[in-house]
């Protein structure tokens, strides 16, 4: 055997195990965000099934559903409004100058009331909602589960998944359409102001012409696709914050997570649902 | 208010409250807490190794041991907040490893648990915090309910602090609170964790008087969970020192004082 061989064999014994070492950090790098990814989805797969369990046992939690409706809903009215509000003068705005210039100035009315009711005004809810809401809940849940408060509730014979879970998911299911009825309104009335300030249009007129050609399955759909919106930011900011660990920081991280993971998914599911939409109300 | 009327007024239920206090005070026949074999791990780490335990009613146990050997985690599993990875819980004759939510909550309603730091619900007053138990599970009016919030926390020397929320509240105030709301269900069985951790010695003794109280008039069985050596001296009839998840020694405090176990001496020799 050759001086250079035995070096070179040499060589490679010694290094085995630091390329095991090496392929194996490289496959741990691969495989554990795939499976903290999957962690995550089986549990929060768990959850909702816990969840459900509750929802068909009594006691079905009234008091607590109204006041969640009231701090997902009324609270949430003004920050909505204001968003569906910009929306509306904006895309007046916007349009009025590109409908002029291909010379449909007559259908600037109808872009912005299509515009908002079909995808500006759904949208802009569920992540205002997201923001607002989903911050709140993923806060609250996180903040009563690391001072063990939760435990209390469990320990105490109440079903915390119905009391805590199950009232906000529904709330942010019921308000999610009434809300987007508000940000759809005002962004039509502002719509209309910045319109008529350009060149004086009688509301009536707007509508009118806005709603014209428009069927009841082009408001009905896109205002209700946002109850899923409302069941992933209540699902998603209840799972959060249920999980949450580690004191304050861990309280933060909930309420970050709970808005990021939400924001996403409803903008995931604005794609599929927009897509279902098309399909089965063309 | 005297410690004997504390006592009175925290077992004494308010007038039209229909509730089948045999189940509550699990008077039946048996220990009224039997843990066989408990295991529990948390990924590698061995907290409680096989631990065995009995508690009759109307005894108390106390809990001793460093911080970080699984005493929280013992109560946790007893009252079903945590499974074991092995081993038998049985609570007045009822498995609570093998029992489904209902059955599990069923028998949640029969044991008080006083939480380390209180837990109080930090978005209800004192006084729905105390009533909360009551609203849930039993079938009083709001002006009994008012009563009897009313006379739990007199007993623990709280009364005038009903509308005041928890954050506004001491450490020990909200440990006092939480030690109300535990007894709101005249429960058969009490957990306490450090009840009187955070407590000025004058209240620690009145807190260790109203446990035996509640112990001797109404057959409560306790699990203690504590640091307080005196404490544990003055209410525990018998006490176990865990250690590495096992229990090191058990039995009366004075035996413990006197055992020739290197760690035992250790533990009790700061304050003897």
């Amino acid at each position: 055997m050759s001086h250079n061989a035995k070096d070179s064999r040499l060589w490679s014994a010694q290094d085995a195990p630091q390329s095991v070492s090496l392929m194996d950090s490289t496959l741990a790098s691969i495989w554990n965000p795939i499976n903290v990814f999957l962690e995550w989805f089986g549990e929060i797969g768990i959850f909702i099934w816990q969840v459900l369990r509750a929802t068909v046992r009594r006691p079905f939690e009234g008091r607590e559903l109204i006041r969640q409706l009231d701090e997902v809903g009324s609270k949430s009215l003004p920050m909505v409004a204001l968003a569906g509000a910009a929306i509306g003068a904006v895309l007046a705005l916007e349009s009025r100058h590109s409908l002029i210039r291909f010379g449909a100035k007559a259908m600037l009315p109808a872009a912005i009331v299509f515009s908002i009711i079909h995808e500006t005004g759904p949208v802009v809810t569920g992540l205002v909602v997201s923001g607002r809401v989903g911050a709140g809940i993923g806060a609250e849940l996180g903040s009563m589960k690391v001072t063990e408060q939760i435990d209390a509730i469990e320990a105490s014979g109440v079903n915390p998944y119905k009391l805590l879970a199950f009232t906000r998911i529904v709330a942010c299911m019921l308000m999610l359409p009434l809300l987007t009825l508000a940000a759809d309104f005002a962004g039509v009335a502002t719509g209309w102001i910045a319109t008529t300030l350009a060149e004086p249009m009688s509301f009536h007129k707007f509508l009118h012409a806005g709603f014209a050609g428009a069927s009841f399955s082009d408001f009905l759909a896109p205002t209700f696709r946002t109850m899923v919106f409302g069941l992933i930011i209540g699902v998603v900011a209840c799972f959060q914050g249920m999980r949450s660990q580690g004191g304050t920081e861990g309280v933060g991280r909930s309420a970050t997570s709970s808005v990021v993971l939400s924001s996403l998914f409803v903008m995931l599911a604005d794609v599929i649902l927009t897509k279902l939409i098309l399909v089965f109300f063309p | 208010m005297t410690p004997t009327e504390q006592a009175v007024a925290l077992q004494a239920p308010a007038s039209g409250e229909n509730r089948a206090a045999e189940t509550r005070s699990g008077n039946g026949a048996g220990p009224a807490m039997v843990l066989q074999g408990v295991h529990k791990c948390f990924d590698a780490q061995v907290v409680l190794n096989g631990i065995d335990l009995t508690v009759g009613a109307g005894k108390t146990l106390a809990v001793l041991g460093r911080s970080g050997t699984g005493k929280s985690v013992l109560l946790k599993l007893i009252v079903g907040l945590q499974k074991p990875d092995s081993g038998s819980i049985r609570i007045h004759g009822q498995e609570m490893t093998a029992s489904d939510l209902e059955a599990t909550n069923e028998i949640r309603k029969t044991m008080g648990f006083l939480f380390q730091h209180a837990a109080l619900y930090d978005s209800l007053t004192v006084a729905e915090n105390v009533a909360f138990p009551l609203r849930r599970h039993s079938k009083m009016t709001a002006s009994e309910r008012a009563d009897r919030v009313k006379e739990l926390l007199a007993g623990v020397g709280m009364e005038a602090d009903l509308n005041k929320m928890p954050s506004d509240l001491s450490g020990g105030m909200q440990k006092r609170v939480g030690l109300a709301r535990a007894l709101a269900l005249e429960p058969g069985i009490l957990l306490l964790d450090e009840p009187t951790a955070g407590l000025d010695p004058i209240t620690s003794r009145e807190i260790d008087e109203l446990i035996l109280k509640l112990q001797e008039e109404r057959d409560v069985a306790s699990i203690v969970v504590t640091h307080d050596l005196h404490s544990a001296k003055t209410i525990a009839d018998r006490i176990v020192l865990l250690h590495e998840g096992n229990v090191v020694i058990e039995g009366s405090f004075e035996e413990l004082e006197k055992s020739d176990d290197k760690f035992v001496a250790e533990f009790f020799k700061r304050d003897t």
